[in-house]
């Protein structure tokens, strides 16, 4: 930066003559680069087509399962026509209503917590590498986890439970996302909320949050529709019940015995000989894209513009 | 120590001291003529070290920020201007490893010390950014921040603040019909006097500016400058700066900071013309940057 340089190029002694510079053939670079460019793009028409493949088939096969009674009423007695599967899907909603409720404010203050205050302290380092282990362990060990804490002990499987199975996966996932977009503000804005004599906490939730709560909506909401298709963790937890879901408090029938929901729902239907079950699963299964799909799509747009940080 | 009178600035300002860091203490009082002594020290920097983990970048600084002056802050790239400044209000303690250590005397108390209350210093000290740094929110609201932060008032005079600060920070004829815009629609020179009107709204004693034209173009550079020829008359303006040219419009006095050292320190006038050390006269030379 400052040391005198001792000659004009800073090489010091003086250079041997440079061999003339000898131009390189673009051909072999211009291939390379057209069969990169193909192969992207077949393996991006591969994926895509897979999907659609994939939501053509629900969508007809599903459809025709749609009417006003597919969300009204309760699914018909095995080998009778009609019925729906309203009681699945109030009981796919309540389960990630109470999931998200209890996920999504402490993954939130824990991603607060992890970007703003603990950094790279030594407990901030190991809370995120236990969060991030989470993450990747599979959701049917979660529920069954969930079944030996809670349901064994409590002698009954129940809504709850299922709940607190989407919530255990869902914290991780909130915190982190909490943290990496915390982590996108730049850290004038944190200095420029400091300087002018705002305490922490205030330029944290005013200023901080406020730059990035777009990002910081759309990480809960996706957290959200991400464990609303989740099966494997309700399996041992929530059960299924043929009945409506009659209140939160009590057994049976209510959010603290078996709860009906969609995945178990379809999971269990789509396994019966009998076609109208096997129809009431493909609808099932078309509400549960269409309401992940929708939402994605929904949050994309809604916050496309707000990127300022 | 030269005490050559040079211009109208030096003679309301007088001659502050030119010495090596050692030599500051001691220097001080011999070398002063009366019209320094006259002059009010806001903030005077006795001793300040600083360390970023286990690395020095300050080494024994010794400044005296006059009162309604402005002090220039030069010096190559990495010389520890802008660590210097942010000991003033402590914004560098957002960083763990950050530490400073000596005497930052402002208000007759030690900065540094641990007693200090941050949010009253900090509204005290206010502080303008290299990168211009609106809050999320409406042009009305980033100004009316600070104001709402320290001071109790009802709605209308915190609009008469509010329009007050855009108004002496030459933007309110640009931002009056869009003060319920957010304040990054607006263009960068923009942001960056949105950012000053934020900061003088709550009326602070000091105003640290690090490097505040070097993000935006030179338009909007002019009329930052001639905001800070307005606000001297309010303020004290402690600006960093690496544009010497600018140092020279704009400030009354100016220190020359190398490699954590403060090499020199005196009348810009004398600094730019008649510089006491070899290394100021290098680098105003250009011979380093």
């Amino acid at each position: 930066m400052s040391a005198p340089a001792t000659s004009h190029n800073g090489r010091g002694l003086a250079p041997a003559p440079l061999k003339a510079l000898r131009p390189r053939s673009h051909g072999r670079r211009k291939a390379v680069d057209a069969a990169i460019r193909v192969f992207a793009w077949v393996a991006a028409t591969a994926g895509i087509a897979v999907m659609s493949l994939i939501v053509w088939e629900v969508v007809q096969r599903g459809f025709s399962a749609i009417d006003w009674a597919f969300f009204t009423e309760l699914p018909p007695v095995v080998g009778e026509d009609g019925g729906g599967l309203g009681n699945a899907i109030l009981g796919t909603l309540v389960i990630t209503f109470v999931a998200a409720l209890i996920a999504l404010p402490m993954g939130f203050f824990g991603g607060i917590w992890l970007a703003e205050f603990g950094r790279n302290g030594r407990i901030a380092t190991g809370i995120r590498m236990v969060a991030n282990v989470n993450m990747g362990i599979p959701s049917i060990v979660v529920g069954v986890f969930i079944f030996a804490a809670l349901v064994r002990p409590l002698q009954h499987y129940s809504g709850f439970a299922g709940s607190i199975a989407l919530a255990f996966i869902m914290l991780p996932v909130m915190a982190r996302t909490t943290e990496d977009i915390l982590n996108l503000v730049p850290n004038e804005l944190r200095e420029s909320g400091l300087a002018m004599g705002a305490p922490r906490w205030r330029v944290t939730l005013g200023v901080v949050i406020r730059a990035a709560r777009s990002g910081l909506i759309t990480g809960a909401v996706l957290a959200t529709v991400r464990v609303a298709g989740e099966t494997a963790p309700l399996l041992f937890t929530a059960l299924s019940s043929p009945y409506w879901l009659q209140g939160l408090f009590g057994p049976e029938g209510f959010f603290g015995g078996p709860t009906a929901n969609l995945t178990k729902t379809v999971y269990d239907f789509s396994g019966m000989p009998y076609e109208r079950m096997q129809e009431l699963a493909w609808g099932g299964a078309l509400v549960i894209i269409v309401a992940v799909l929708g939402l994605n799509v929904l949050m994309r747009l809604i916050f496309q513009r707000g990127k300022e940080w | 120590m030269v005490g050559t009178t040079v211009s109208e600035t030096l003679d309301q300002g007088g001659e502050i001291l030119v010495a090596p860091p050692t030599e500051v203490a001691a220097g001080r009082s011999a070398a002063m003529d009366e019209d320094f002594d006259k002059l009010e020290s806001v903030i005077s920097v006795r001793g300040l070290d600083f360390f970023y983990g286990k690395e020095q970048a300050l080494f024994d600084n010794h400044l005296e920020i006059k009162k309604n002056r402005v002090t220039a802050v030069i010096g190559p790239s990495g010389c520890g201007k802008s660590t210097h400044i942010r000991t003033y209000n402590r914004i560098y303690e957002l960083y763990r490893d950050h530490k400073a250590t000596g005497e930052v005397m402002f208000g007759g108390r030690n900065v540094l010390s641990s007693g200090t209350d941050l949010l009253d210093l900090r509204r005290r000290i206010g502080m303008i950014f290299q990168k211009p740094s609106p809050f999320p929110m409406t042009v009305f609201d980033n100004v009316a921040y600070g104001l709402r932060q320290h001071y109790k008032m009802n709605k209308a005079e915190l609009s008469d603040r509010v329009e007050d600060a855009l108004k002496r920070s030459a933007l309110w004829e640009e931002v009056k019909h869009k003060l319920g815009e957010p304040g990054i629609a607006l263009s960068g020179g923009q942001q960056q006097r949105l950012c000053i009107a934020r900061c003088i709204a709550s009326e602070p004693d000091v105003v640290l500016m690090d490097e505040p034209c070097s993000a935006i173009d030179p338009v909007a550079t002019a009329k930052i400058e001639e905001l800070i020829n307005a606000l001297k008359a309010n303020y004290t303006i402690v600006i960093v700066t690496h544009n010497m040219q600018q140092a020279a419009r704009v400030s009354d006095y100016t220190a020359f900071f190398y490699e954590g050292y403060i090499v020199e320190v005196g009348p810009t006038t004398q600094i730019f013309s008649n510089p006491q050390e070899r290394q100021t006269e290098d680098y105003i030379t250009g011979r380093f940057s």
